[in-house]
């Protein structure tokens, strides 16, 4: 196959970008995408050009690192699939691809299609964990959990904190990965204790690093790679209302 | 924006509840507001719980403007650099068009005031005869068409409203939320039934 | 022989007496650190994976100061997520014979009596503390109808005690480390440091005292000082270009501790995983492994007939080799890793594969289907399936799925004692990183339970013997050993950018690896390793003249964090093959062509090799030295391992 690939190159934090073409012949419809890149880049760097800078790390999609706009879908065409694992027998011959990284001011550009997620860990730091120091756990079977809330939590706790949620939206929110979090502990009976503490004071945190709010617009869920579902969003608002209306914990 | 949308909604039902009575004609028709405004009347006085309402209304309005501006202003805030290429909508076309949904009602309800309410667009204008206000405006053919798409973009706004607002509110979840869609489906499509019913028999002379 | 014989060496650390007693009363002689002073000693945690996210959080909670760091763009992508199969502890829950004692005793059988018996013991105790402390964090292991806990058996084991989160065990545990040490950010007791990368350490009057790093993103060189250095780096399997470990995997940080005296064990213990996907062309970039526990139900085969190019299901009955349920009809499909790969290195060499260029064996759950339903299979598998069918377009419930082993884990590392601690005072290693405890191979479902043992449980009680000493004096930023290390950072980022050559620091990795695969890889002999000793000094020369590493070293530039990984990676392949030289028996992962039984099976030589190979680095040209220690069996007598 031969594609045309339309890259945004961005030098730097500070800088301006652009959108980029290159032609790339020989594209086998086993590679996958990063796949695609890595050959592309070997041809720039031996062209004496700079490589386009992507993250990826275990491109076995779970690590959450890599993710990209592709032709204007988080993580592009396949569903339930990250960037890494979409496979190149997906496009067609003479196809022309744009791709873009995420965009949103939590999550500022490093550099091309390289950003910063670290908002994402000021969340879980505000609140998205139970307290829980080594050495002080009763035996693992103290508390036997039913099996449906078991496989509810492990549902949201297979977010891998890729962000697409946040790219794809049309508000720039990241409530999709929030409410996955909150609904992972909030649903296990370890979680309970800090249930609404921790839904408080992880959407606190949400809201003061400039992720836009939830309207529901439902574009997050078809873009997550993992599946989370729209209804962790309305488990986390009614733990937040809860919170609220008995005034029972201000965010910290 | 989910209380105080849930409050117009409330009133936007009565409305509808109200307009259906001029399929009875008109004596039935124009003892609407009359008894409208007698509810509550030993407590309240003559015409007092629609005071209440109207301010009620109002407050929800403004309410409701003002945090959807500052949602929209979030979202702007949000992502400072725009997509070069957007595939649009994902997720529902009414999700996508509540802003500018918004809007048109808004916009809508000005003229809607101005024309039945205070009557000075009205080519009837008489304020003790709604009824041949209403039948007077359908006969015009824009004037159905201006009402029915203010109609259906409310029933747009309504349906992506209705569910949202379960959403924020924290009542869905997995079981229900299939359930919750086709409830607000289902009430946007009812309540657009109602109200299109009105010049739909106008103009059609099922009412004269 | 291109080494050097130095003095034995011990683990003065261990403690002696009966073994299940030995790690109370050893935590019961460790010094402890007057709270009051923990507030006053700071600890770099290098990696964020199971081990060092473990650690660094724990000491967090204890008080300690923590300098955290990773590579990537939070500590919660370390390489510990994609681990898939599950968790090894010796609850007995099923009642199904299980103990301390077996666990034990299984993974040192397991590791080729090539392991410590007081670790290994040690490892099979802290297990079941693990559990409690996963679940207790929130992590969403896989339960039955009754709300307990559900386990499986898993590679080779004949008791069920492998605690698992569907097909992503190491990312539930990770987040549940991760989410540990968010809290601990969050109250202050840890400095996280993502997005940095160490590459080098210094060591200062004697003691490991920081580490040099260079921030990702602004190109930054800097150094970090402490009062001790944790390195839980993980594993090297990236030496070989293909493996299943994540692209950024790398050696750079224990290999620059060895530069610095910290002696490296058994480098040439490398565990190829039977069941991976196999290359599909030349831009393969990694390798995507397929759990272990699809074994459980899914049966192995090939065609009787070499160069038989049917497709499967054209191929009758009669006409397939259930090879391993041939070979070893008492393990069947369930034989250990390194038996399980070499089986199907094997029947590919004798021209019997599948698939292009004939490297893979089919892994057929066409049975299991027929026997449990699809669905049944789906609610075990469904996620692998799909990841298959996501990889290659083929699908799994349609036709046989086909594998071939891959690089997958490194059991040797940095050496270090009981305490944890390497050669170097101040330095300890945990998780993948060090040696101590898979001998020469590893078990399925051991890794995640070393990782969190160590982290957990073995670091934060051994680190305080050590700190007990401290504080230490402060080293100044001028200390000639600060200065030293950083400046030698710069060079080696100046000396990458301005070699400026004509071929792309990838191109230099593939060629190392395949060397390595094919001399180093699953089937060793004299003849491929003196080739490739040859070789790499020549292909490293090469890639000193001729890389080109684009940009500059302000700023994010990631073809010169690949190129920094690569040139470590060529020292390190040399002395694994000097290690694997040397060690001309063959055991676990370490296969020698000229060691086997008549039957082709892998022939142990305990009288010469019962021992830890530690290496010691001489110098860039110097041969490196060998230092031996001796292995003891009190409680497991040493015998040929046989799963026939
Ligand atoms: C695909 C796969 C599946 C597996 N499945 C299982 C399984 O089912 N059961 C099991 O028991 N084991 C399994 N393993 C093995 C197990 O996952 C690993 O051995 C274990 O997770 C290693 O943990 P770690 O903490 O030592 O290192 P890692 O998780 O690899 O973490 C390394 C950390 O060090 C950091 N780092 C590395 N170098 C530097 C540097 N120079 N500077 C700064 N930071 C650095 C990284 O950023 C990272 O945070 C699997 C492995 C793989 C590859
Ligand atoms: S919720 Fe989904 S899209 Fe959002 S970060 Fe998690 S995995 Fe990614
Ligand atoms: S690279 Fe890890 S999820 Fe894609």
């Amino acid at each position: 196959m031969r594609l045309t690939l339309r890259v945004w190159r961005q030098a730097g934090p500070d800088e301006d970008g652009r959108l980029v073409d290159y032609a790339v012949d020989d594209v086998s419809p086993d590679m996958s995408f990063l796949e695609m890149l890595d050959v592309l880049n070997e041809r720039l760097v031996l062209d004496g050009e700079e490589p386009i800078a992507f993250d990826h790390d275990c491109r076995e999609g779970i690590c959450g690192m890599c993710g990209m706009m592709i032709n204007g879908v988080a993580h592009g065409p396949e569903r339930a699939t990250t960037t890494c694992q979409l496979h190149m027998r997906h496009f067609s011959d003479g196809d022309v691809v744009v791709i873009e990284p995420w965009r949103a001011r939590a999550f500022p550009v490093i550099r091309d299609l390289v950003v910063d997620r670290g908002a994402f860990d000021r969340i879980i730091e505000a609140g998205g964990y139970i307290t829980a120091p080594t050495g002080s756990a009763p035996d693992a079977h103290a508390i036997p959990i039913p099996k449906p809330d078991a496989d509810k939590a492990f549902e949201a706790a297979a977010c891998i904190g890729c962000g697409a949620c946040v790219a794809a939206c049309p508000n720039g929110s990241g409530m999709l990965f929030t409410a996955a979090k909150a609904t992972h502990l909030g649903l296990l009976p370890q979680g309970q204790p800090e249930r609404h503490s921790r839904a408080v004071d992880m959407l606190a945190t949400h809201d003061a690093l400039d992720f836009g709010g939830c309207t529901n617009a439902g574009e997050c869920a078809p873009a997550c790679p993992k599946g989370i579902p729209l209804e962790s969003i309305a488990r986390l608002n009614r733990d937040v209302l809860r919170a609220t209306v008995s005034g029972a914990h201000k965010p910290r | 924006m989910a209380v105080t949308g849930g409050a117009m909604f409330l009133f936007v039902i009565g409305h509808m509840a109200g307009n259906l009575k001029v399929l009875f004609g008109p004596e039935a028709f124009n003892e609407h507001p009359k008894w409208l405004r007698s509810i509550g009347e030993g407590l309240l006085g003559h015409g007092g719980f629609v005071w209440i309402a109207r301010v009620g209304l109002l407050l929800s309005l403004v309410l409701h403007m003002t945090a959807a501006i500052q949602l929209a202003r979030r979202a702007r805030t949000a992502r400072p650099a725009r997509y070069q290429h957007r595939r649009p909508v994902q997720g529902s076309y009414a999700a996508r068009t509540m802003r500018w949904g918004g809007v048109i009602i808004a916009l809508f309800l000005v003229y809607h005031l101005m024309d039945l309410t205070a009557g000075w667009l009205n080519p009837v204008g008489d304020l003790e005869n709604p009824y041949g206000n209403v039948t007077a405006d359908f006969r015009h053919w824009y004037v159905s068409l201006t009402y029915a798409v203010a109609i259906v973009t409310l029933g747009f706004h309504i349906r992506h409203g209705v569910w949202s607002a379960l959403q924020t509110l924290g009542a869905s979840n997995g079981a229900r939320q299939r359930v919750l869609r086709g409830v607000a489906l289902g009430v946007a499509v009812a309540i657009c039934a109602g109200f299109l019913a009105v010049p739909f028999s106008v103009l059609t002379g099922l009412v004269k | 022989m291109r080494y050097v014989e130095g003095a034995p060496i011990a683990d003065t650390a261990a403690p002696g007496g009966p073994i299940e007693t030995r790690w109370d009363r050893h935590r019961f002689g460790t010094r402890l650190v007057n709270p009051a002073n923990k507030r006053k000693l700071t600890v770099i945690v290098v990696g964020t994976g199971l081990a060092g996210g473990a650690a660094a959080a724990t000491l967090g909670e204890l008080g300690y100061n923590v300098l955290s760091f990773c590579y990537q763009d939070s500590p919660r992508r370390a390489h510990s997520i994609a681990a898939q199969g599950g968790i090894n502890a010796a609850k007995n829950y099923r009642n199904d014979g299980d103990s301390v004692h077996r666990l034990f005793y299984d993974t040192v059988k397991g590791g080729d009596f090539r392991s410590r018996e007081s670790n290994v013991y040690r490892l099979a105790q802290i297990s079941v503390e693990i559990i409690d402390q996963c679940v207790a964090q929130g992590v969403p292991f896989a339960r039955e109808y009754g709300g307990l806990l559900d386990t499986r058996s898993f590679g080779g084991a004949q008791v069920s005690r492998t605690f698992y989160a569907r097909g992503q065990t190491g990312q539930q545990l990770l987040l549940g480390a991760y989410q540990a040490l968010a809290r601990q950010v969050n109250a202050g007791r840890v400095k996280m440091h993502p997005r940095t990368e160490m590459l080098d350490l210094v060591v200062a009057d004697g003691r490991a005292r920081g580490i040099v790093a260079r921030d990702l993103v602004t190109g930054e060189v800097t150094t970090h000082l402490a009062d001790a250095v944790v390195l839980a780096t993980g594993g090297y399997g990236n030496v070989f270009y293909l493996s299943t470990n994540a692209k950024g995997c790398n050696a750079t940080a224990i290999w620059r501790a060895h530069r610095r005296g910290a002696l490296l064990a058994n480098p040439c213990y490398t565990q190829i995983h039977p069941t991976c996907i196999p290359v599909s062309g030349d831009h393969q970039s990694k390798l995507t492994l397929m759990s272990e526990s699809l074994r459980n139900d899914g049966r192995v085969w090939v065609p009787v007939r070499a160069g038989d190019t049917r497709p499967a299901n054209q191929i009758p009955e009669s006409e397939r080799d259930y090879y391993l349920e041939r070979i070893y009809p008492s393990f069947g499909n369930l034989v250990p890793r390194d038996i399980a790969s070499r089986a199907a290195k094997n029947v590919c060499d004798s021209g019997h594969g599948v698939g292009p260029g004939g490297l893979g064996v089919y892994l057929d759950f066409a049975d299991a289907i027929r026997r449990l339903g699809k669905p049944a299979v789906e609610a075990k598998y469904g996620n692998l399936f799909e990841m298959y069918q996501r990889i290659t377009g083929e699908d799994p419930y349609e036709v046989p799925m086909r594998i071939y082993p891959a690089v997958h884990y490194t059991m040797g590392g940095l050496w270090v004692d009981y305490d944890l601690q390497s050669t170097i005072p101040g330095l300890f290693v945990v998780g993948e990183a060090n040696f101590s405890d898979h001998g020469a191979n590893r078990l399925g479902a051991s890794a995640l339970m070393q990782g969190l043992a160590d982290g957990y449980f073995v670091l934060p009680n051994t680190i305080g013997g050590y700190l007990a000493d401290g504080p230490f004096d402060p080293v100044p930023a001028d200390h000639p050993a600060v200065t030293e290390a950083e400046t030698g950072v710069r060079d080696r980022v100046a000396r990458l950018l301005a070699v400026n050559g004509d071929r792309t620091v990838d191109s230099f990795h593939r060629e190392l690896g395949r060397l390595m695969w094919d001399h180093c890889g699953m089937e060793r002999s004299e003849e491929g390793l003196r080739k490739a000793l040859e070789r790499i000094p020549e292909l490293r020369q090469e890639f000193w003249e001729r890389v080109r590493v684009p940009g500059d070293g302000e700023g994010l530039n990631q073809a010169l964090e690949k190129a920094g990984r690569v040139a470590d990676f060529f020292e390190l392949a040399e002395l694994m093959c000097v290690d694997a030289l040397h060690r001309t028996e063959s055991c676990g992962g370490h296969f020698r062509a000229e060691s086997q039984t008549p039957d082709g099976e892998a022939l142990r030589d305990d009288e010469r090799f019962s021992y830890v190979a530690a290496w010691e680095y001489a110098g860039a040209d110097e041969p490196p030295v060998l230092h031996r220690e001796a292995l003891d069996f009190e409680y497991v007598t040493p015998s040929q391992r046989s799963y026939k």
